[in-house]
C-alpha cells in the first residue's frame, strides 16, 4: 500500500498524521475526564501507528511512473477488508442486542453492555462502517472503470477512508462511553460530525475531479448514483448535526433546534439517509455490478435514468412520514405521505430493470450463486420498497409505527438489499483487484447465500408477525372502552418471535463470518493465476516494476 | 414550524441543483447514444485508464482525451 506512493507523497502523508497526532493531543488535554479525552488519545493511537507504518517504508523503492497506467485499486481493497471487518463486529453486536430482547439476562453488568449503549453500535457499525466501506470501496472501483480514468489523488482517497474509519471508532467507542446526541443515526457528538464533514467534503472534490478527467465522454448512471449519494449525505448530516457545544472540552451539545422542529430535522436527515445513503449508493453498485456480472447491458438504460431522477426528485420529501400523529402539522404529514407513496414508481422501475436485465440469462442466476445474490437484492429492494411506500400511509402507519414491523422492514431491505448486493458486488470485484481466477471456495459462496438468504427470511417474517400482534393488541379495547392490554401484556407474546430474529440474524452473521473467510483464504492464495479471456484484467502487459498491486 | 422555513429551502436548492444537472446532461449531448453507454462498461478488455498516459505532472495539462462525439 505505501510501495504505491512516491518518497514525497510518503513524507506529506506523515505530516498529515503528525498533525493528526498533535489534534488528538489536544482532545486529550482539554477533555480530560471526560470521553472526549479518551476519543483524544485513540486519534494519537491511529494516528501514530499509520506513522510508523508509513515511516517504516519510506525509502522503499518509489514506484515507477507506470503506476497512472493503471487503476488506483489499493484504497478499494483496504475498503473491502474494512467493510468485512466491520460486518462482522456490527452483526455480532446485533444479535447480541437481538438476544437481550428475548433474554434480558444475557448480559453483564456494566455500563458500556447496556442494550442503550450497544444498539446504536450495531446500528452504526452495519450502516456506516459495512455500509459506508462498501461505498466507498466500489464507488471508487467503479468511478475509475466507467471513466476509464486513475482516481485523481493518490493520498486523497487514502485520506477519505481513514478518516471515514477514524469518524466509526470515534462513533462506536462513543457510544460505549454512553457519548449520544440522541438522534437515531446521527448520535456521535459535535467533533466527531466536524470531522466527517471534511471527510466528506474531500470524498465529493475527489469524485468530481476525477470525472473531470474521465476519458469516457459518458457518464454511466451509476456514478450518478454515487455523486447524488455523497453530494445529498453531505447536505443532510451538516443541517441535522447543527448544534451548540457546551464547552469545547467536553462531547456535549445541544441541537439548534429543539422540539418538533428538530423531529423534522431528525427524520427529514433519517429517512434521507435511507434514502441516499442506504439506496442511491447502493443503486450505484447494482447498476454497474449487476450487467458486469450478467455480462449484458442494463435492460433499458433509459429507464435506469429516469428513476435516477425521479428517486432524487421524490425522496428528499418523503421524511415526515415518520412523523405521523405527531404535533408535526398534518399538511407535513400528507406531504411525506404522498411522496412516499410516489417513489414506489421509480423504486420499482429500477427492481424491474434489474430483474428484466436478466431475461434470457436466467440459467446465469441458477448457476452463479454471485449473480443470485444480486438478483436477490434486486428482489428484496422491490419488496421493501413497496412495503415502505404501504407503511408510510396514515392508516396502515397507525398500526404498524412503533411497533416491530418497522424494524423487520428496515432488516428486509438492509439485509435483503444492501448487504445482499454488496457481498454480491464483493464476490465479483475480489477476484478481479487481486488478480485471482475467482474466489477461494464456490461451495462457500453458495453456502453463504443460504445462509443469508434463510437468515433474511426468518428475520423478516419474526418481525412481521411480532410488529403485527403488538399493533393490534395496543389497538384493541374493551367493552368498556378502554384499552384491552397493558403495555407489559404485550411484550410476553412477543418472546418466540424474538428468539427467531436472534435465530435469523446469527445465521445472517455466520454468512458474513463465511463471506470473511472466502475472501482472505482468496487474497491470500499463492501465485496469481493469469486466466485467459476473462475481461477485466490487465493481462496485456506484465505489471510494472515494484508497483505489483500489493498482497 | 419555523424549521421548514429552512428545510423548504435546503431540499428546494438540492432539487434546483438535480435540475441544473440535468439539463447540463441534456444540453452536453450526455444522452444521445444510451444503447452504447449501457453496452461500453462490458467492454474493458484492457483494465487501464484510456488514453495517453502522460503521468500528470503536478501542474501540468489535463489527463484527458475526451473527444467530442
Amino acid at each position: 500500500m505505501v510501495e504505491g506512493l512516491t518518497i514525497a507523497e510518503r513524507r506529506t502523508a506523515m505530516i498529515m498524521l503528525g498533525v493528526a497526532a498533535l489534534v488528538g493531543l489536544v482532545m486529550a488535554a482539554l477533555g480530560r475526564g471526560d470521553p472526549m479525552g479518551v476519543h483524544g488519545f485513540i486519534v494519537i493511537g491511529a494516528a501514530l501507528t499509520l506513522f510508523f507504518v508509513v515511516g517504516s517504508k519510506i525509502y522503499e523503492p518509489e514506484p515507477s511512473l507506470s503506476r497512472f497506467e493503471s487503476y488506483y485499486d489499493d484504497p478499494t481493497k483496504v475498503g473491502i477488508i474494512l467493510a468485512l471487518i466491520w460486518a462482522v463486529v456490527g452483526m455480532a453486536v446485533g444479535v447480541w442486542v437481538a438476544l437481550l430482547l428475548a433474554y434480558p439476562e444475557a448480559t453483564i453488568d456494566a455500563p458500556w453492555a447496556s442494550f442503550g449503549r450497544l444498539r446504536p453500535v450495531h446500528t452504526s457499525g452495519v450502516i456506516f462502517g459495512f455500509g459506508g466501506n462498501a461505498l466507498i470501496a466500489t464507488s471508487f472501483h467503479v468511478m475509475q472503470r466507467t471513466s476509464r480514468a486513475r482516481l485523481s489523488g493518490q493520498l486523497s482517497p487514502w485520506f477519505v477512508l481513514i478518516g471515514f474509519n477514524l469518524f466509526c471508532i470515534l462513533a462506536a467507542t462513543g457510544y460505549l462511553m454512553g457519548v449520544t446526541q440522541s438522534k437515531e443515526y446521527a448520535e456521535p457528538e459535535w467533533y466527531a460530525d466536524i470531522w466527517l464533514v471534511v471527510v466528506w467534503i474531500t470524498y465529493f472534490v475527489l469524485y468530481m475531479r476525477t470525472l473531470a478527467r474521465r476519458s469516457e465522454p459518458h457518464i454511466y448512471v451509476a456514478n450518478w448514483y454515487f455523486m447524488a449519494f455523497i453530494l445529498v449525505v453531505a447536505i443532510l448530516h451538516i443541517v441535522n448535526n447543527l448544534a451548540v457545544p457546551v464547552r469545547f472540552t467536553t462531547a456535549e451539545s445541544y441541537p439548534v433546534f429543539s422540539g418538533v422542529q428538530d423531529a423534522m430535522t431528525q427524520w427529514w436527515y433519517g429517512h434521507n439517509a435511507v434514502a441516499f445513503f442506504l439506496t442511491a449508493g447502493f443503486l450505484g453498485m447494482l447498476y454497474y455490478f449487476l450487467p458486469k456480472r450478467a455480462e449484458r447491458p442494463i435492460y433499458s438504460y433509459r429507464l435506469s435514468i429516469l428513476s435516477f431522477w425521479g428517486i432524487t426528485f421524490f425522496y428528499i420529501w418523503a421524511g415526515s412520514h415518520h412523523l405521523h400523529y405527531t404535533a408535526l402539522p398534518h399538511w407535513v404529514q400528507t406531504l411525506g405521505m404522498t411522496f412516499s407513496v410516489m417513489l414506489l414508481v421509480p423504486s420499482w422501475s429500477s427492481a424491474a430493470n434489474a430483474l428484466l436485465t436478466l431475461n434470457g440469462a436466467w440459467h446465469k442466476v441458477r448457476d452463479d450463486a454471485v449473480l443470485r445474490f444480486m438478483v436477490l437484492a434486486a428482489v428484496f429492494y422491490g419488496l421493501s420498497t413497496f412495503e415502505g411506500s404501504f407503511l408510510a400511509i396514515r392508516q396502515v402507519n397507525s398500526l404498524s409505527h412503533y411497533t416491530d414491523w418497522t424494524v423487520g422492514h428496515v432488516h428486509s431491505g438492509a439485509l435483503g438489499w444492501v448487504a445482499l448486493i454488496t457481498f454480491g458486488s464483493f464476490y465479483a470485484v475480489v477476484p478481479l483487484l487481486w488478480r485471482r481466477e475467482g474466489m477461494y471456495s464456490w461451495r462457500l459462496v453458495e453456502l453463504h447465500f443460504w445462509l443469508a438468504l434463510s437468515g433474511t427470511v426468518i428475520y423478516v417474517f419474526a418481525m412481521w408477525n411480532s410488529g403485527i400482534i403488538q399493533g393490534l393488541m395496543w389497538r384493541t379495547y374493551n367493552e368498556a372502552g378502554t384499552l384491552r392490554y397493558s403495555f407489559l401484556e404485550t411484550i410476553p407474546p412477543m418472546f418466540p418471535y424474538y428468539v427467531a430474529r436472534t435465530v435469523g440474524g446469527a445465521l445472517f452473521l455466520l454468512g458474513a463470518l463465511v463471506a470473511f473467510f472466502n475472501i482472505w483464504m482468496t487474497i491470500r492464495a499463492t501465485a496469481p493465476r493469469q486466466p485467459a479471456g476473462v475481461s477485466d484484467y490487465p493481462t496485456d502487459a506484465p505489471a510494472p516494476d515494484g508497483n505489483v498491486p500489493a498482497e | 414550524m419555523s424549521v421548514l422555513v429552512l428545510l423548504i429551502p435546503v431540499t428546494f436548492c438540492l432539487g434546483l441543483t438535480g435540475l441544473i444537472a440535468f439539463l447540463w446532461n441534456l444540453r452536453s449531448g450526455q444522452y444521445e447514444d444510451l444503447s452504447g453507454a449501457a453496452e461500453r462498461i462490458l467492454l474493458d478488455e484492457h483494465d487501464a485508464p484510456a488514453g495517453p498516459v502522460a503521468p500528470p505532472p503536478p501542474h501540468g495539462p489535463r489527463l484527458s482525451t475526451r473527444t467530442k462525439e
